[in-house]
């Protein structure tokens, strides 16, 4: 290839001045508006179109805030999981986080500690779980922020017999959960804790949880709002009182009952 | 040489002799429109960028810190309007109150345009100086801004309402989030397909020959009427389209 002359370098330069200029912001441009009055605008027939457009949207925002949550419950039966898991109105899970990240646990490493007043502190595997009487679930998880998830296939085992297996000792009359990621905790009552559908879970929507949704293994405890079904699960201390969770130190109510907690008449979970 | 044809040299490639009396460009966004204009894109790119972690679980997982992403949201969200607002509210910002008054403003031609959605032809040379498609994307992105402040503030603040409220409006701030990512991702396919416009955005200037074109009945108003050939050419469309249509003003704007 021929070594470009002085004059292609030349015009190479210009060219590249010339387009560099053009972009260049140029406050004064050719008319000045500051000596240069403005016009008005031509007149012809014309309506208020704009305005029109803006009032009708905010007119359909607000109508959509009124009737939003009834929408959102038909468009989500009607999408199902499926288009409705990232779509407006659909049924989906939100993900909340406290921390900078999710915890990250492999199932090989993962430990369950179980603490406090009992008889036998143990530390429990995840093959230690799946060895223990299974316990199988379809129920909502319901927000307290007002979404519910339809239909969640759960699997684990039930934490009244993981209290049994401890032995729970006077004057316990409360557990505190806390989490792998090392700022979430929970707390709930023995009685709450040995109720049926309350479970340390390995399973969720037919498959192993995912650590987005707190795997390897999390609380699930259903008739209560989501943020007592703790994530990433790595402790369970037993305590001679309720020691009240990270959420419920920012406002949330201790007892999360679904539909009769937080101000909210959402229907229990069956 | 007066002092508005002083920087004929900037504007380009102008008309040749044809454009040898007037200007080679036209001041079509004052830098109050201009500064507005860009601030109001960076605080939509901050929005769009942080409702990704809070609306997708999977982005969420990536980037975490939700409390902190929710504030700059939040913030950003709540300085939307501002600059706005901030150049509308004084004397520099004459010349956009005057376009607002223009994107506000229909005719009839383009009232038939949005009624045959889109599909009738406003021809360049009888357009006013925006578009009616650009006209509704402004109408529609102040509506945006409203609704989304409106439902956005429900969101944040909602102890204050109807707990049904909080539903409907997730549901309307995240419908609305989907549409105007949309409309703005068309706003920048059409920005950078027409360079013209876009370094309009950046510099103010547009060519006195792109104007004519595409704002005949605005380059008419600065410039005076269109002579010779494009006089011709809009004198000979005109007569094509006749019916009810407004003929562009002929008279010189001053």
């Amino acid at each position: 290839m021929p070594e470009p002359s002085e004059a292609d370098r030349g015009r190479a330069r210009a060219s590249a001045r010339r387009a560099f200029r053009s972009w260049w912001p140029y406050p004064g441009g050719v008319e000045d508006p500051a000596t240069l009055p403005l016009p008005p605008p031509s007149e012809v027939p014309r309506v208020a179109v704009g305005r029109r457009v803006v009032l009708a949207m905010a007119a359909l925002g607000a109508l959509g805030v009124a009737v939003g949550a009834t929408v959102q419950r038909v468009v989500g039966d009607v999408l199902g999981s499926g288009l409705g898991g990232f779509l407006p109105g659909g049924n989906r899970f939100r993900i909340y986080t406290i921390t900078g990240s999710f915890p990250v646990v492999e199932p090989a490493d993962y430990r369950l500690r179980v603490t406090g007043l009992v008889q036998h502190p143990i530390v429990l595997t995840l093959d230690d779980l799946l060895a223990m009487p299974r316990t199988r679930l379809v129920k909502d998880f319901q927000c307290v922020t007002g979404w519910r998830v339809p239909a969640v296939h759960w699997e684990g085992v039930r934490l009244g017999d993981i209290l049994d297996l401890v032995g729970v000792t006077p004057p316990a009359v409360a557990l505190s959960f806390y989490s792998y990621d090392g700022a979430d905790s929970e707390s709930l009552t023995l009685d709450q804790a040995r109720l049926s559908d309350v479970i340390v879970a390995y399973s969720m929507l037919g498959a192993p949880i995912t650590t987005e949704h707190g795997g390897p293994v999390r609380l699930y405890v259903a008739p209560m709002y989501g943020y007592k079904s703790l994530k990433w699960l790595s402790e369970i201390r037993v305590v001679d009182r309720v020691d009240p969770g990270f959420w419920e130190r920012n406002g949330y109510a201790v007892n999360a009952w679904v539909g009769a907690s937080n101000g909210r008449d959402d229907a229990p979970i069956e | 040489m007066s002092r508005r044809h002083g920087a004929t040299e900037v504007g380009g490639d102008a008309d040749g002799a044809a454009a040898s009396r007037e200007p080679a460009a036209l001041l079509r966004f004052d830098v109050v429109e201009r500064c507005a204009h860009w601030a109001n894109a960076l605080l939509f790119a901050v929005l769009v960028a942080t409702a990704l972690p809070l609306y997708f679980p999977a982005v969420e997982g990536a980037v975490g810190r939700r409390a902190l992403v929710a504030e700059i949201h939040l913030w950003a969200g709540l300085a939307w309007p501002v600059p706005l607002c901030v150049s509308l509210a004084g004397p520099w910002g004459a010349q956009l109150r005057q376009d607002l008054r223009r994107l506000n403003r229909w005719s009839g031609e383009e009232l038939r345009w949005l009624r045959s959605a889109g599909r009738l032809h406003v021809a360049g040379e009888r357009a006013d100086k925006f578009n009616p498609g650009q006209k509704l994307n402004a109408a529609f992105t102040a509506g945006v801004v409203v609704v989304m402040l409106v439902s956005g503030s429900i969101l944040k603040w909602f102890a204050a309402f109807p707990l049904s409220w909080r539903t409907g409006a997730t549901f309307v701030h995240d419908l609305l989030a989907w549409l105007v990512v949309v409309v703005v991702a068309g706003h920048v396919l059409f920005a950078v397909t027409h360079p013209q416009s876009l370094r309009s955005m950046v510099t103010g200037r547009i060519d006195a020959t792109w104007a004519r074109r595409h704002a005949g009945r605005w380059a008419a108003e600065r410039l005076g009427p269109a002579r010779e050939a494009s006089a011709e050419r809009a004198a000979a469309e005109r007569t094509a389209a006749a019916g009810p249509t407004a003929p562009p003003t002929t008279e010189p704007a001053r």
